[in-house]
């Protein structure tokens, strides 16, 4: 089985700006891919390339083994949910579902089977003869998805889909869309910023940066053994302490700690230790702590209450850490001024060169 | 025991009060216009009504007294007849020629960085800076028998180019003096143009072309038939580029109109006619409007 989408050596530059700096990334028939970075990342232009609306300035672009990168959108086996969906306003979302299959000169029976199915498939049958304008955001966006893959496309492309709508919405449509992808078994390529949606839907995610592609891996693997200061920072939160590496188990924090964590990197080299909030336990200074855990003794700067969370700020020697604790019954709050000791399995850090 | 200032607010009259004040206010503010549209368009028009209903005397005076039809009959005279289907055709080829050429100018300013596109605007208005009379005696230079197109056609040797005084000098004068009134509308129909429905339309198999007939000329129709009437309705009635470009032979209905008021002194056929071409403008704006919005 041959790639879905293949790029090597892909770059975009526009004029003096380099949106996409050699980029070589495989993306496997049928995966939930999402391309994952911040805004002007290149996250955008590299999906533009693979739709074709922009041209890669070097490198190949195959679609299933087809070199691809030089042929206009409509010569390409992909389709596109936009950001802002794009539905054509003077026609109805019929018109607009049926819009490609028209261009591919699909007609009669079979066009309008097809359109139906994929309204049906959007629950959006009822509504085929309404204008754009008449349906709400999230129907929008679904008619969207239906235009998309009312043609089977090779590979559905997504472009912050859910960028528009309200936090419930999204998250419901974040259900439904990985849903959709099971159901078709289309491969898609997402695009956003949001990490929480590409944690939830992706089969493997893709960080990007400044035109680069830092890491690529599967949600797991990003956010618990980010690569990268990068993407340890983008990715959740995540508090990041300034280490010296003593040896392979262990670093040296400011203040003279030392502590178990896993790296790479040689003795004496400076670098950041990595370690999520919600790994981080508090508990009182002279309680029995087992001695699998790394711990730290700090003050309680501040104490904020989320609703399912409790969020600490502690100061210790070796900085202020983040600690983010479950509303649980029982369990026990420290105040403000009091002292507390911050613990944490070796196993629930990464090292990451500073 | 005084009221709160918050209470008395809240008192339906302190309401219907306020709601007078807000209508006398958009009443005031629309005033000058309404009297101006009166006094200078309402007026005038109903005098021309009138008018149009009365009877010539032997002196050319206009008698207020003997009401009849006569000159509405005039206007199936055949040579009326011919006037008027003369300018139609020369409005609507103008109409035609100005979108022709707008259409591809328009959308590249549209198209262009936002610094662009406001030089392109002010180049676009330039012409208007200067008289318009100046510059339509200018194209009767750039097309007189001895002007620079016609000895251009000699220097090669050919025959010299006689435009001057013909229906295509008329036409080269209407479609340059409008062009602007049709490069405006059409240029703020596509500016407002989402680009991103072409790129969808692209995405969805259509090619450039298909993508323009589908997508783009469609949503840019408001501007098309704005500029249409813009340029079809002062270009049917048009006077000045007949009188100076065009010949004798080639009545118009501008100038035709002009001539009964003036030369023929038969304000009461100039005023029908007045009124027959507001009927034959009316009609065509009508129809070019319900075609249009049909398909928007």
């Amino acid at each position: 089985m041959s790639a879905a989408v293949e790029l090597s050596g892909v770059s975009k530059s526009f004029g003096d700006v380099h949106a996409v700096v050699d980029l070589d990334l495989t993306i496997a028939d049928g995966e939930f891919f999402s391309l994952l970075g911040p805004s002007g990342c290149g996250k955008t232009t590299t999906l533009r390339m693979i739709a074709g609306f922009e041209f890669p300035t070097s490198g190949s672009l195959k679609i299933h083994g087809a070199e691809v990168g030089l042929l206009p959108p409509n010569r390409r086996p992909v389709n596109t949910v936009f950001q802002s969906y794009a539905l054509f306003p003077h026609m109805t979302v019929e018109e607009n579902v049926a819009f490609g299959l028209r261009m591919k000169r699909v007609d009669g029976a079979e066009l309008g089977e097809r359109v139906r199915r994929a309204l049906d498939m959007v629950q959006l049958g009822h509504r085929a003869d309404a204008a754009p304008r008449q349906l709400s955001g999230g129907q929008q966006q679904r008619v969207a998805l239906a235009r998309a893959l009312v043609n089977e496309p090779e590979v559905l492309l997504l472009d912050e889909p859910l960028g528009a709508l309200d936090l419930k919405l999204r998250q419901a449509m974040q259900v439904e869309l990985k849903d959709l992808q099971e159901r078709v078994g289309i491969t898609f390529v997402y695009v956003t910023h949001d990490q929480e949606e590409a944690l939830t839907m992706s089969d493997r995610i893709g960080v990007m940066s400044d035109g680069r592609l830092l890491q690529v891996g599967e949600p797991q693997q990003i956010y618990e053994h980010p690569a990268s200061r990068f993407v340890a920072d983008f990715i959740g939160e995540i508090n990041l302490v300034p280490a010296t590496v003593v040896d392979g188990t262990s670093v040296r924090l400011t203040g003279g700690a030392v502590v178990r964590a896993g790296t790479g990197a040689s003795a004496g080299e400076e670098v950041t230790m990595a370690v999520r909030p919600e790994r981080l336990e508090l508990f009182d200074v002279d309680e029995q702590i087992p001695d699998s855990l790394n711990r730290l003794e700090g003050t309680v700067v501040r104490r904020m209450y989320f609703g399912d969370v409790y969020y600490y700020t502690i100061d210790t020697p070796a900085g202020a850490f983040e600690v983010k604790e479950e509303n649980r019954p029982g369990v026990e709050l420290y105040e403000a001024g009091e002292r507390a000791i911050v613990a944490w399995d070796a196993a629930a850090t990464t090292v990451v060169s500073s | 025991m005084t009221t709160p200032p918050e209470a008395e607010a809240a008192r339906p009259e302190l309401e219907e009060a306020a709601r007078k004040a807000e209508s006398r206010r958009g009443f005031l503010i629309g005033l000058p216009a309404w009297l101006y549209l009166t006094i200078f368009f309402a007026l005038p028009l109903v005098i021309v009504l009138v008018y149009s209903f009365a009877t010539r005397s032997s002196t050319g005076r206009t008698q207020l007294t003997d009401w009849n039809l006569e000159s509405y009959r005039r206007l199936f005279d055949p040579f009326v007849f011919e006037v008027f289907r003369r300018s139609l055709i020369l409005a609507i080829t103008t109409t035609l020629i100005c979108l022709l050429v707008s259409y591809p100018f328009a959308y590249y300013i549209a198209t262009r960085r936002p610094r662009v596109r406001n030089i392109l605007l002010v180049l676009v208005m330039v012409p208007f800076w200067s008289n318009f009379l100046v510059r339509t005696y200018a194209w009767k230079v750039l097309l007189g028998s001895d002007g620079p197109i016609s000895q251009l056609s000699e220097a090669f040797g050919g025959e010299p180019i006689r435009l001057l005084f013909t229906n295509t000098a008329v036409l080269i004068g209407l479609v340059y003096g409008f062009l602007p009134f049709m490069v405006l509308p059409l240029y703020a129909a596509l500016e407002r143009m989402d680009w991103s429905l072409v790129e969808a339309a692209r995405d969805l198999y259509a090619t450039g072309w298909r993508a323009f007939r589908k997508v783009t000329w469609p949503l840019s129709r408001p501007g098309v038939i704005a500029g249409s009437i813009l340029v079809f309705v002062p270009a049917l009635g048009a006077y000045v580029t007949p009188a100076i470009l065009g010949g004798a032979r080639t009545t118009l209905v501008g100038d035709y109109i002009v001539d009964q008021f003036l030369a023929a002194r038969n304000q009461p056929f100039g005023s029908a006619l007045s009124m027959g071409i507001m009927i034959v403008l009316l009609g065509a704006t009508i129809l070019y409007f319900r075609s249009g919005a049909r398909n928007v």
